[in-house]
């Protein structure tokens, strides 16, 4: 049980940030690496405000716009700097380490353990029933994710939203638009990693705890979420692409806790079996889209 | 109307492969104009319609829309006023959006991409409407994937979306070339019907030289960065294919081809 709803809870708060991947990678087609600055990000901006008494929940919208301004510098470095778009993201990735050591005040982790969280403060204890409290990680990060998954829907169904598919589909066509095609960009890499940076500051608050290597390995996660969650669900046209993306989330967070489950792997193994796990969805989703060709 | 005045351009500028395409190239098209360009490979047709877009920049000269020069402005922002349907079909539209999707975006051209709704559900019927003049029951398929689309049903879109809102130039950029004769010909007879609805001043690029002396009041031939032919009104629509044909011929055998 407590494997389940930790495979759930994790799941879930990752799901966050693989919706924001979803936009660079599928969407937008850049292989954008910021991801694993921007969740620290959203973590120490989290650690920082709660250990200095901000309300937990206004650490939600603070991280998400931490988040949008990092995504916009990324997005600013490749159009404007006319730098590789792998580049950016390397290069802001690395800056933000430093950066979010700042932010936690040059500590490497920062515990708040006798913080109010959103997950632990009096109005949960006092307002949820009962029997419904030992889930109530679980329900608010489903609220939450869920929420998050409504906004992008709608986004995407906006005009501008519009432009920003067009803009991974046939850039030519934005230029056609008369609109400036690296606006495009920037806008979905704010958005993206705004999505990020709120995953790490739910991360850290579920955790009560902000360590400044909790992102590595980000990009892996929401790269083989959205490959998991798309490829599964592909035929399934009427299932909203950000739903596949939430539950390969779920699924992925499952296969490496169950991969780790194995005595002889170590969860100092965690990486290791993260990398792996994605370089096998990666091969296999490869060889039935080739089988599937020659059948065609 | 459009000018260009004096236009240099160089490829490789500085190197040992430098190569002078365009050198005191002058044009102006008149308003309600549509001419049809023709030359063989390499005459500068396609580098005309970029310099004209902002694709490329140019090393010197001016041009100029309506009076207003337009020389440094980017790209996107001559778009404004510019439609352009290019070669490859599947450069007018988007593949993995559903052809409502497509038209809705070329209906919100020159308009704020703002947080309304991507798709006004009003302008549906006036959607189905312009599609089913292509002839080609696209209007009764508005939810399909673009992508799934031929190239002539494609090109077909893209025609369409890229005169839907006002503009003051079509630019046709080998727009027939990719295409079957039969495809090649409906596209051609609808392009003509749009430019004569829409008084649209046309700029048309074509390896087909019927298509050249059939539409269009006005012919251009292209010849190493220089117009070697410049027809118009009658003299235009006395042109016949074989007249053409002789002319690229004479270019030909002085090229020792």
């Amino acid at each position: 049980m407590t494997i389940l709803s930790g495979i759930l809870e994790e799941g879930l708060i990752y799901a966050i940030m693989a919706l924001g991947v979803y936009i660079t990678y599928k969407i937008l087609d850049f292989p954008d690496l910021s991801v694993d600055g921007t969740f620290p990000l959203g973590a120490a901006l989290t650690a920082a405000m709660l250990v200095n008494g901000t309300a937990p929940f206004l650490a939600l919208p603070a991280s998400f716009l931490a988040g949008a301004l990092a995504g916009c510098i990324t997005g600013l470095i490749h159009v404007r700097c006319r730098v590789r778009d792998l580049f950016s993201g390397i290069i802001v990735m690395t800056s933000l380490y430093s950066v979010n050591l700042r932010i936690a005040g040059m500590k490497a982790n920062l515990p708040f353990l006798s913080k109010d969280t959103i997950f632990d403060n009096p109005w949960i204890r006092t307002c949820l029933p009962a029997p419904l409290r030992p889930y109530a990680v679980v329900l608010i990060l489903a609220v939450i994710t869920l929420l998050c998954k409504l906004l992008l829907d709608w986004y995407l169904g906006t005009r501008s939203g519009y432009l920003l598919r067009a803009a991974g589909d046939n850039d030519t066509l934005v230029i056609s638009l008369a609109v400036d095609k690296g606006r495009v960009k920037i806008i979905g890499l704010s958005i993206a990693n705004g999505f990020a940076a709120l995953a790490g500051g739910i991360f850290a608050q579920k955790q009560a705890y902000f360590d400044v290597s909790v992102g590595t390995g980000t990009m892996v996660f929401g790269l083989a979420s959205v490959i998991l969650g798309t490829q599964l669900f592909k035929r399934f046209h009427r299932l909203r692409p950000t739903t596949a993306v939430i539950v390969g989330s779920i699924l992925y967070k499952a296969c490496v806790a169950l991969v780790i489950s194995v005595r002889l792997i170590k969860a100092t193994d965690l990486k290791l079996v993260t990398a792996v796990i994605l370089l096998f969805i990666l091969f296999v989703s490869d060889s039935v889209k080739r089988r599937g060709k020659r059948h065609a | 109307m459009l000018e260009l005045q004096n236009i240099c351009k160089f490829y490789h500028a500085g190197t040992v492969n430098e190569m002078c395409l365009f050198e005191d190239f002058s044009l102006t098209v008149g308003e309600g104009e549509f001419v049809s360009v023709v030359g063989s490979n390499g005459s500068g047709k396609t580098s005309l319609l970029n310099l004209i877009c902002g694709s490329i920049p140019l090393d010197a000269g001016s041009i100029r829309i309506g009076g207003r020069d337009i020389t440094r402005m980017p790209e996107f922002k001559r778009q404004r006023r510019i439609g352009r349907v290019y070669q490859n079909p599947s450069m007018g539209t988007c593949p993995n959006m559903t052809i409502l999707e497509n038209m809705a975006l070329a209906d919100t051209k020159g308009r704020s991409f703002n947080l309304r709704p991507g798709t006004d559900k009003s302008r549906i019927g006036f959607y189905k409407e312009q599609l089913s003049t292509l002839g080609l029951g696209l209007e009764d398929k508005l939810s399909v994937k673009v992508g799934v689309l031929s190239g002539g049903q494609r090109q077909a879109m893209a025609l369409l979306m890229s005169t839907m809102t006002p503009i003051e130039f079509l630019i046709l950029d080998e727009h027939t070339a990719a295409l079957d004769p039969k495809t090649a010909e409906t596209i051609m007879q609808l392009t003509g019907k749009i430019v004569a609805e829409k008084h649209l001043t046309t700029i048309m690029v074509t390896h087909n030289l019927r298509f050249a002396v059939e539409y269009g009041n006005r012919l251009l031939m292209m010849h190493q960065g220089q117009t070697i032919l410049d027809k118009k009104g009658r003299e235009k629509s006395d042109m016949r294919v074989e007249d053409i044909l002789d002319m690229f011929n004479a270019i030909s055998i002085e090229c020792g081809n």
